[in-house]
């Protein structure tokens, strides 16, 4: 018998809610707003309460998709990243780095929005960052 | 008051009397709901007091209610304060829990959590430690009861216009354990509309209270909105308390009367 209720913060927005995960035996069966959180203090929002319910879904991507032939097919991390770099490449010297743009997310975090705006400017040389919120 | 407690959970491993002790622990800096089993340190064990005394309190009946459907035949030691032990006694009585199988152990709430709560019994029958604080009266209820009438529907529909149909009320509810919910009906709450139907939501939610609710307030707190849920449960409890003399969770093995099925006795 393994029961646990494991910290964690919510994935869904940029808020940062705490929650404890109620894990039985390995499987998560239930969230719970963590109420000495100074973020949520207890509350959480629909999405939140139902946290442990995605986590198991079989819809999840576990591994990168690459369309060959004009079928999505797994890949491996290596494969997508040099495909994905190499495309880049191609058309921002074929057209220049403002035909390229970069949409981050809520559900990552503030270092990782950063990261990508980063390698926007830094790396591709363009200001065309947005938010997948106006996608 | 803790170190009775710890005293107690380790007796009770120690004769063999519990599988796992259900309890409260300050982890990683937050008052965390805990299954303590034999052998564990008892060191950060805590009873859900930070700032105010109870405001880390968690629903550990219901969670002792997940456990205990997976290891049926084990029994489990949990924490429990007077609204536990009311809520204890109803979920025997509903065949969610089994009596046999749970061993409660008792704190009584401290006065000021006592008249903060409103509470009619702020202490277990079986106390381990703390004090039997007094029971204090609604006046949460009366001072709503005090309005008009058109003061007090526009008091309630001004609280339930507040709502996000986050269905938190129901979801930390150590009470709510139906398979088939009538908050997800799609005759009484259409399902992916937001904000909610009011009253109807409240409603539905306070007439399915009648005979549950024990009076633990988490509700209240587990609301992002603040609608004064307890007020409103707690009028349905009085409403019971006064038509028909129950009082959830108080006498042990009585159902509510609206749950039961049976002929009326002539002149009664």
């Amino acid at each position: 018998m393994d029961y646990r209720t494991v910290l964690t913060t919510c994935t869904y927005c940029g808020c940062g809610c705490n929650i404890f995960l109620e894990v039985l035996d390995g499987e998560p069966i239930g969230t719970i707003p963590c109420k000495t959180s100074p973020v949520n203090e207890g509350k959480l929002c629909i999405k939140g309460w139902n946290l442990h319910e995605f986590i198991r879904n079989k819809g999840r991507l576990t591994s990168p998709l690459l369309r060959k032939n004009g079928k999505l097919e797994e890949a491996t991390w290596d494969e997508a990243l040099e495909f994905t770099a190499s495309k880049l490449k191609e058309i921002k010297e074929k057209n220049g780095s403002d035909s390229i743009g970069f949409l981050t997310s809520a559900r990552v975090t503030n270092e990782e929005n950063y990261l990508l705006q980063k390698f926007a400017r830094g790396g591709v040389g363009t200001n065309n960052v947005d938010h997948c919120a106006r996608l | 008051m803790i170190d009775a407690i710890k005293e107690k959970v380790k007796e009770l491993f120690d004769s063999g009397d519990i599988k796992g002790f259900l309890g409260l622990a300050m982890q990683n800096g937050h008052v965390a709901p805990h299954l303590y089993k034999k052998g564990d340190e008892l060191d950060d064990m805590v009873l859900g007091d930070v700032d105010k005394p109870g405001d880390a309190r968690y629903p550990l009946n219901k969670y002792l209610m997940n456990i205990a459907s997976a290891y049926p035949e084990d029994t489990f030691g949990v924490l429990v304060r007077g609204c536990d032990e009311r809520g204890l006694s109803t979920l025997y009585t509903w065949n969610q829990l089994k009596k046999n199988n749970v061993v409660p152990v008792g704190i009584g709430c401290p006065q000021e959590l006592a008249d903060s709560c409103e509470c009619s019994k702020p202490y277990p029958e079986d106390m381990v430690a703390g004090e039997k604080a007094e029971g204090h009266e609604d006046t949460s209820v009366a001072e709503v009861d005090a309005l008009v009438l058109s003061d007090k529907f526009s008091y309630w529909m001004d609280e339930f216009v507040k709502c996000i149909k986050c269905y938190g009320c129901s979801n930390i509810c150590p009470m709510c354990f139906c398979n088939d919910c009538s908050l997800k009906c799609d005759e009484l709450v259409k399902r992916g509309e937001i904000p909610p139907e009011i009253p109807v939501f409240h409603h539905t939610r306070a007439m399915h209270m009648v005979g549950r609710c024990i009076d633990c307030g988490l509700c209240q707190d587990a609301c992002p909105s603040n609608i004064p849920l307890r007020t409103l449960y707690k009028k349905v409890n009085s409403i019971m308390d006064e038509q028909f003399d129950f009082q959830t969770g108080l006498r042990p093995g009585l159902r509510s009367p609206l749950n039961k099925i049976e002929p009326v006795e002539e002149g009664k």
